[in-house]
């Protein structure tokens, strides 16, 4: 009866949601191009069409500059017009958005103080969010940029929140949430007990595969890669930080397994052993 | 000139009579209003969304004038069976033609000023500032791409029968050409021949209205004007395309039995 209960709680809630009773499944179609969207407005109006080729924008670049996802993104994205095919096209160039700026670095202006213009992608990641719930990278990209440029950590915390109501134990979001208690609300004990609610939550995504090959450096385990040695080498950096060396150096153990620079961890290790914070 | 001016004028008036653009107007203004009172993550300066949607709906909604407006005015004046008299008086069928056009078209000029003024007002209250030559640009480049299709609607109502099938067929080239009218060439170069050349002639022979459309992202994204040199080329271009239409309108209108 329990598994029975549990999926009537779970459609009971989504039905519960406007955009997924009006479209079903197909909002996620739409999530995702209110995604893109968002993605256009962080480059101004400057981005490939369905016509254009969109190698270099594969993984939209106001996620991929968070550091929170993988990127696919191939080729030049200064010149995803190419070269204009005819004088028409050379002509209609001079109408359109025609240069590759991202919003966080001023716009078209090029002007660094207007960085919090980046504000104008939120109404469309909100939108997204809506739409599909079930995207975690949707309220990273919102958090990050709330947190950051905008310096909105309580509604960063509001955001991760709702997603978490909707993906109960997501580790990227309990890291993104610890963060927040950590670096915002300087608030060390409370971040330590979410950096370690999303450890628990990460070896429990998975639990039939293995860590070792969860952890194994390949383009496929990216995500459980980072998430993993981001949690230990925050809770390394808060272990560091109230000056218990020794927990700090065990949590940067464990965040050597899935670093593809182990070095610099080994220095940081090293750094600890000898008494340097 | 006189009697071009004379039907003009009785066109603009018989016009703002009607409840078209009333309604389209206070719909855009709703829509937006409300759209423009969200707020997102208690942020009180985000705009852009807004001046997208509203740009949009001016687009809609002066084609919509634009196209409805012109479609009937030729079928209105053989159904009211006022052509006759009209074509009796010292005005010839070329005058009606472009009497009709400017008449037209001068409402979609008035249309579009109201639409713009508010639009700048919308996007003041929350950007604090009036880019006042970006939307002297865009709005002078709306104004002319709508001259366009108001010639190509007067051609269309005397060619096809009904104003119901001049309109959609106008609607139907008008939203082809906004959407993929930049990007025919590259269809053709995928193709093979003949379709290759007959695709390479659409895309050269179809009137640019995307240019002017696509100068909305660079209004809603904050980008400098456009060089007055650009501007004045394409208006040009857009001019011609209103003359060729005209000229074909009135070829056609010399010879059309009127009874």
């Amino acid at each position: 009866m329990q598994p029975r209960f549990q999926a009537m709680e779970i459609a009971r809630h989504e039905s519960n949601i406007f955009f997924i009773r009006i479209f079903g499944d197909s909002s996620r179609i739409f999530a995702n191009a209110a995604f893109t969207r968002a993605d256009a407005y962080y480059h101004s109006g400057y981005y490939p069409t369905i016509f254009d080729n969109n190698e270099a924008f594969k993984t939209p670049h106001m996620a991929e500059d968070t550091g929170a996802v993988a990127s696919h993104n191939e080729g030049e994205e200064t010149a995803f017009m190419g070269q204009p095919r005819d004088w028409l096209d050379a002509f209609s160039r001079r109408f359109i958005p025609n240069r590759h700026t991202h919003l966080d670095q001023g716009g078209p202006a090029d002007d660094l103080r207007s960085s919090s213009q980046v504000r104008e992608i939120l109404p469309w990641l909100d939108l997204a969010t809506q739409m599909n719930p079930q995207d975690i990278r949707t309220y990273l990209v919102i958090s990050f940029w709330l947190r950051t440029d905008l310096n909105q950590a309580s509604e960063a915390e509001h955001v991760l929140r709702g997603g978490l109501r909707e993906n109960p134990g997501n580790p990227q979001l309990l890291f993104e949430l610890g963060r927040i208690y950590f670096e915002d609300y300087h608030d060390p004990a409370r971040a330590r007990s979410i950096y370690e609610a999303g450890v628990r939550s990460w070896a429990l995504e998975k639990p039939k595969i293995p860590m070792v090959v969860r952890l194994k450096y390949d383009n496929s385990t990216f995500d459980d890669r980072f998430v993993f040695e981001q949690l230990e080498v925050h809770l390394a950096q808060l272990e560091g930080s109230l000056g218990n060396r020794e927990a700090a150096i065990v949590h940067l153990e464990q965040a050597k397994l899935a670093s593809p620079d182990s070095d610099a961890l080994q220095k940081m290790i090293d750094q600890l052993k000898q008494g340097h914070p | 000139m006189r009697n071009v001016f004379a039907v003009a004028g009785i066109v603009i008036k018989e016009l703002y009579r009607r409840k078209d653009f009333y309604v389209l107007f206070i719909l855009t203004i709703i829509i937006c209003l409300v759209m423009g009172s969200i707020t997102v993550f208690n942020d009180t300066d985000i705009i852009r969304y807004v001046k997208d949607l509203c740009l949009l709906l001016i687009w809609v909604s002066s084609l919509i004038i634009a196209i409805t407006t012109t479609a009937r005015q030729i079928p209105a004046e053989k159904e009211q069976r006022t052509l006759l008299p009209l074509l009796a008086k010292p005005l010839s069928r070329t005058q009606l033609i472009f009497g009709k056009f400017l008449g037209c078209w001068v409402v979609c000029g008035l249309a579009l000023l109201c639409f713009y003024i508010f639009f700048g007002a919308l996007a003041a209250s929350r950007e604090h500032h009036w880019p006042l030559l970006n939307y002297a640009q865009a709005a002078f480049l709306h104004w002319m791409a709508l001259g366009v299709i108001v010639a190509m609607s007067l051609l269309g109502s005397l060619v096809f029968a009904a104003p119901s099938s001049n309109s959609t067929i106008c609607f139907s080239i008008v939203a082809a050409i906004l959407c993929i009218g930049r990007y025919l060439d590259l269809f053709a170069v995928r193709m093979q021949e003949p379709g290759r050349s007959l695709v390479y002639s659409i895309y050269y022979a179809l009137p640019p209205l995307e240019i002017p459309f696509g100068l909305r992202d660079r209004i809603i994204h904050d980008w400098p004007p456009v060089d007055w040199p650009s501007v004045g080329l394409l208006a040009l271009y857009l001019l011609a395309y209103m003359l060729f239409f005209l000229i074909a309108a009135c070829l056609i209108f010399r010879r059309k039995a009127v009874n």
